[in-house]
């Protein structure tokens, strides 16, 4: 260094120069800082807002899975049409942005190109309908009605027709086969919310919902959507910052859903659903001297039971609906229709959300809790034409008195005083208007024992777990109302609810005698579901065991292999033993016989010596309204309940209808004879159905002929001719329920 | 003389003669800066990748070639290294008598762009365009006359031997020589190329050894300036935004903020090792506007990642890093300041240009030397690093 000439620079200068590289080193280090930030401390972050800013998803709907009944046939299906669909994204590549693939299109499916232009424009503020309001990636359907030939000459000359598909698409169907509706009990679907959609939008596969789905929302759609959804499709597609596909980024294929296979027999679900339908319109026909009007016959349920799984082979609700009113988005008119106020709601299914007082039909519960409380079954109790208890005359209906009679006698005449009579000895027991510390309540703890007042946990969706008006739910039942029930009794009024509020304000939570005995005979406040009853009937028939109901059999795959088995489930055991059991089946068949339905039965061509029917009717009261008809039944087999509110006496009101569904099932004709080849389902299904290879069902030809149109109420082959209105005169004069106080 | 005449053993055929004399101790090559010249073309020519990746699917751009932008890039660079070993044939001492020229010119370009001949680019008023998409920007050259001109004043005395340090009165008169292409520049108004020029001024002042009042004295007069530009409203409103966007990136993402947001995403999304060369989606996808000029950084970030970004970084700061050895090893004052006014110059529109993208600096439009598209940066940048290496041509043997 020692040859440096000078350089010209002072120490100043040199000091600067350093100065000048320390600024230099320290912008650079700066830039090196924040890239470092930037790239590798928050790079997921970006990465993220990268794929975000050029992934855009189409989504391909997976093909919902079918719901067959216990032999395969398709309640719920898909049917196929052809949807012509254009791709925005491939028309604006076109040099005139796709024009003349429109009107070319507009011309094969005979539409105005205007109309063809209008469908495929997206939707903003200033843009009045048609538009389309999906993404601007997805396909859009510009008919959902295109014929093959259409769809032919647009496939073939593909390359008249860029970005423009005819694809046949599936859309939900319910078939209705063999005229079975089973509207409630399928349910429908509608399509996804946003905020369903934004709910699952950080889970993947089956449980994301695309803005493009439909979701089961009632009945089995919405319980088993899970099963059926099947899984979204997604064609990831890359795109440049003016929306330009540019490329793919993968692709998910649709995978279809599963089927599930039910336990319905869709021929013996039709003529559930006729006779339902048959016997409220036989009840409008019919004159009630109470309220010296027809029968309103406003709603009624159905259902047959597997009792020895508590498989449902047949469930009806009336008034139904046609589901299909559902598919592709429900008008506001039927919608109205459907809830409105002036509807009588026929979304709700009344068999698992109809619930009302049982009734006589409740007497088996009250004859086991007499039982139950030590009351001999050999023993004769007095039918007297009425008791006084609490003050208040308790009547037995059309004041009939039969002396002292068995219980078994009292179940099958349905005499209310026995077990009135009863009830108030055990009331008095437990200590009466001042209960012990612990009652043995055999009425109540029995009726909890029997299912009611819980749900059945069957497996649709709303089930409601009806009421056992016990302490306890009179207890809450008074703190919820007791302030309302002391205002009214403060105005002093001297009307009948006055007087009654005024009483409960002072001990409503009591357990009155009144109460007592009403619950007996299953009414008051006592309210039940038709299945509650289907499956405490199915228990007596199998032996004491309570199942679970269920309509779910299986769940196959696409190609009929199975993925799961819905196995019967065992829930509880009735409280009676052997004796008990078979002295009620007894008891039940003497209803047949000789009891309140012989007149239905037995009366009427009924072969009970070949096969043997059991029954109780039930005619409950409704306050402010006529009488509920019930009527519950089995055989070794099955368990058919049905019941109309409005609808007149157990057996008057649902007798004939009951009677049918059995002829139907084991295939009896009017004089009693039976033909095998004519039987419905005389056994029930236990096998699951066969599949072909491509995952249909093989189905066995039916013998029996199907019905028409499903919601025409057109009475089975195998029944008689539907009887033009059924003269009260007719019915023997003494029936069902309770007496009329 | 002697010595060497006596010593010549061997006659060489006149090719090895001349390559003898370029490979001599004191040949002009052997006296060159090949690291600095190595890396300045390692980014040039690299940026030729960063440039046709942003630009081959921008087909309003390339006019259907995806090459075009990249054979545009390499005749740039060519024409800028023809330009550079001018620059260094012609040497210091002849440079320094044809400064007048030279300033003279600039001025010559920087008027014409007021005149009719000029047009307007993203709102600035600075492009001279001739026939067959040709265009200049003067004001890149105008970097050039302030360097020189300023440099040629301040060290006249001081390496006449009459000084120790420029006086006041040629620091007046090297502000006022700056001040005239800067008002100009000013006018179009092109304030990032002004802001370059500021920063280059304050760079030469400090390598002159002008008294510190000045140096200071030029710091709050460049505040006080840019709160009286901002207070006056002689701003136009997209300059506005772009600080307004700045100072709050989430204010209008899909407006003024865009560009930047898109930048960072690109840039953040290259994570380590980046997505490989053409492979960016953000690139791909065309979501970063100008991505070939002010935003080309954004594309080494994206598709090299980390590695590449620092490794531009990196680079630059060798180019940086060896002007600065030349700066102290000058052997006039002149040559000093030349040096520190292209270093200035280099460092800052560096740090301007990837902060912006990175998101620390506000956008102005002002290239990244060596990688950004455009003919005027690239010759501007190529004639200083040709002035860098007639400094150092210029130091005695052995150092």
């Amino acid at each position: 260094m020692s040859n440096i000439p000078e350089t010209g620079r002072t120490r100043r200068v040199t000091i600067r120069l350093v100065v000048l590289q320390i600024l230099v080193l320290s912008l650079l280090a700066t830039l090196g800082g924040r890239l470092w930030y930037l790239q590798v401390r928050n790079g997921s972050e970006y990465a993220a807002k990268a794929q975000g800013n050029h992934i855009r998803e189409v989504v391909e709907p997976a093909v919902r899975g079918e719901i067959l009944d216990a032999s395969g046939r398709i309640l719920a299906g898909n049917e196929t049409k052809l949807v012509v669909s254009v791709s925005r994204t491939a028309l604006l590549q076109q040099k005139d942005h796709g024009k003349a693939a429109l009107t070319r299109l507009a011309e094969v499916l005979g539409m105005s190109v205007k109309d063809v232009e209008n469908k495929v424009r997206l939707c903003d503020a200033k843009t009045p309908q048609p538009c389309w309001n999906g993404s601007p990636y997805q396909p859009i359907p510009v008919t959902q009605q295109a014929t093959t030939q259409q769809a032919m000459q647009i496939m073939e000359r593909r390359e008249d027709f860029p970005g423009i598909t005819a694809q046949s698409t599936a859309l939900r169907r319910y078939t209705g086969v063999e005229g079975a509706n089973a509207a409630q009990v399928l349910g429908y679907l509608s399509p996804v919310t946003d905020d369903e959609v934004t709910k699952s939008a950080d889970k993947s596969g089956r449980d994301r919902r695309q803005p493009s789905d439909q979701i089961g929302r009632a009945g089995l759609e919405s319980v088993y959507d899970d099963d059926l959804r099947g899984t979204t499709g997604v064609d990831k597609l890359e795109v440049d910052n003016l929306g330009r596909v540019i490329g793919s980024a993968g692709r998910t294929p649709a995978q279809p859903g599963d089927n599930l296979v039910t336990s319905i027999d869709a021929r013996v679900q039709k003529v559930v659903e006729d006779q339902l339908a048959q016997a409220m319109a036989d009840a409008r026909k019919t004159y009630d001297k109470e309220t010296q009007k027809n029968f309103e016959a406003d709603s009624g349920a159905a259902l047959v039971m597997d009792v020895h799984t508590g498989r449902i082979v047949a469930m009806a609700s009336a008034p139904t609906f046609d589901p299909n009113l559902w598919v592709g988005g429900i008008s506001a008119k039927d919608y109205q229709n459907l809830t409105g106020k002036d509807s009588n709601y026929p979304l709700l299914n009344r068999a698992i959300q109809g619930q009302s007082a049982p009734g006589s039909t409740f007497k088996v519960i009250s004859t086991t809790a007499a039982v139950q409380a030590g009351y001999s079954l050999d023993g004769h109790y007095a039918c007297p034409k009425s008791l006084t208890i609490g003050g208040r005359e308790f009547k037995n209906f059309e004041s009939e008195s039969f002396g002292d009679i068995s219980l078994e006698r009292a179940l099958e005449v349905s005499c209310d005083t026995v077990f009135y009579g009863l009830a108030y000895d055990q009331w008095m027991k437990d200590g009466g208007i001042k209960p012990k510390k612990d009652p043995a309540d055999w009425f109540f703890k029995t009726a909890h024992q029997f299912g009611l007042g819980a749900k059945t946990g069957v497996d649709l969706p709303g089930e409601v777990p009806g009421r056992v008006p016990d302490r306890q739910w009179k207890q809450s039942f008074y703190d919820a109302n007791k302030d309302a029930w002391c205002a009214q009794a403060a105005k002093g009024g001297h009307e009948y609810a006055d007087e009654i509020a005024r009483e409960n304000c002072v001990d409503g939570n009591v357990m009155r005698a009144g109460d007592s005995v009403n619950f007996a005979i299953g009414q008051g406040d006592t309210l039940v579901t038709p299945l509650q009853m289907a499956r405490i009937y199915s228990a007596l028939a199998n032996g004491g065991t309570l199942y679970r109901p269920t309509i779910g059999k299986a769940v196959v795959s696409p190609d009929g292999k199975p993925v799961r088995e819905i196995a019967p489930h065992v829930d509880g055991k009735l409280p009676d033993d052997g004796k008990l059991l078979s002295y009620i089946d007894q008891a039940t068949a003497g209803v047949i016989t000789s009891g309140t339905a012989a007149w239905k039965f037995t009366g009427a061509g009924w072969p009970q010596g070949t096969i043997e029917l059991h029954a109780k009717t039930g005619t409950a009261e409704v306050a402010g309204k006529q009488t509920t008809s019930w009527l519950t039944t089995y055989s070794k087999d099955y368990a058919v309940v049905m019941t109309i509110s409005q609808g007149g006496t157990g057996s008057g009101g649902s007798g004939d209808a009951v009677r049918r569904i059995y002829q139907a099932l084991y295939g009896v004709d009017d004089k009693g004879g039976i033909d095998n080849s004519r039987a419905l389902l005389p056994k029930p299904q236990a096998e699951l159905p066969k599949f072909n290879p491509d995952g249909t069902a093989v189905i066995q030809q039916a013998a029996y002929p199907a019905g028409s149109s499903f919601l025409d109420p057109t009475p089975p082959a195998g029944a008689q001719a539907p009887v033009d209105g059924v003269p009260a005169a007719l019915e023997p004069t003494r029936s069902t329920g309770r007496g009329r106080a | 003389m002697t010595s060497y005449g006596s010593y010549r053993p061997i006659r060489l055929s006149p090719q090895r003669r001349s390559l003898a004399r370029v490979l001599a101790k004191d040949s002009p090559l052997r006296r060159l800066d090949w690291i600095m010249i190595l890396a300045a073309l390692t980014l040039s020519l690299g940026s030729s990748l960063l440039v046709w990746s942003a630009t081959r699917g921008r087909d309003s751009l390339t006019h259907g070639d995806p090459q075009y932008f990249l054979y545009r890039h390499l005749t740039n660079l060519l024409i800028g290294l023809v330009l550079c070993g001018t620059v260094i044939t012609i040497g210091n001492r002849r440079v320094r008598t044809a400064v007048p020229v030279v300033y003279v010119a600039v001025l010559l370009m920087l008027a014409a762009v007021l005149s009719p001949l000029g047009s307007t680019i993203n709102g600035a008023h600075s492009w001279i365009q001739f026939g067959g998409g040709f265009s200049i920007q003067p004001a890149e050259f105008a970097k050039l006359g302030i360097v020189l001109g300023m440099a040629l004043l301040l060290s006249a005395r001081v390496d006449a031997g009459e000084r120790e340090m420029p006086s006041d009165r040629s620091v007046l008169q090297a502000l006022g020589l700056a001040g005239v292409p800067i008002g100009i520049v000013l006018l179009m108004p092109d304030v990032g190329s002004v802001m370059v020029m500021a920063v280059i001024i304050l760079g030469i002042l400090l390598a002159s050894g002008a008294a510190n009042r000045w140096v200071f004295g030029l710091l709050v007069a460049g505040t006080a300036g840019s709160i009286a530009v901002w207070q006056l409203g002689i701003l136009s409103k997209y300059q506005i935004d772009r600080f307004a966007a700045f100072a709050n990136p989430a204010l209008d993402p899909s407006g003024v903020g865009y560009n930047t947001a898109q930048a960072r995403i690109a840039i953040g999304s290259g994570g380590l090792t980046g997505m490989g060369l053409f492979h960016g989606t953000q690139t791909i996808g065309q979501f970063v506007p100008e991505q070939q000029t002010d935003f080309v950084f954004s594309v080494a970030g994206e598709e090299l990642g980390f590695v590449g970004g620092i490794a531009l970084i990196g680079l630059l700061g060798v180019v940086l890093w060896r002007a600065c050895r030349i700066a102290r090893q000058a052997t006039d004052l002149f040559g000093t300041v030349v040096c520190a006014g292209v270093i200035s110059w280099f460092a800052f529109q560096a740090f301007e240009n990837i902060g912006m993208n990175l998101g620390i600096m506000p956008v102005a439009g002002i290239p990244l030397p060596f990688v950004s598209y455009g003919g005027s940066s690239m010759f501007a940048v190529w004639i200083a690093v040709g002035l860098l290496q007639s400094v150092r041509s210029q130091r005695p043997i052995g150092i």
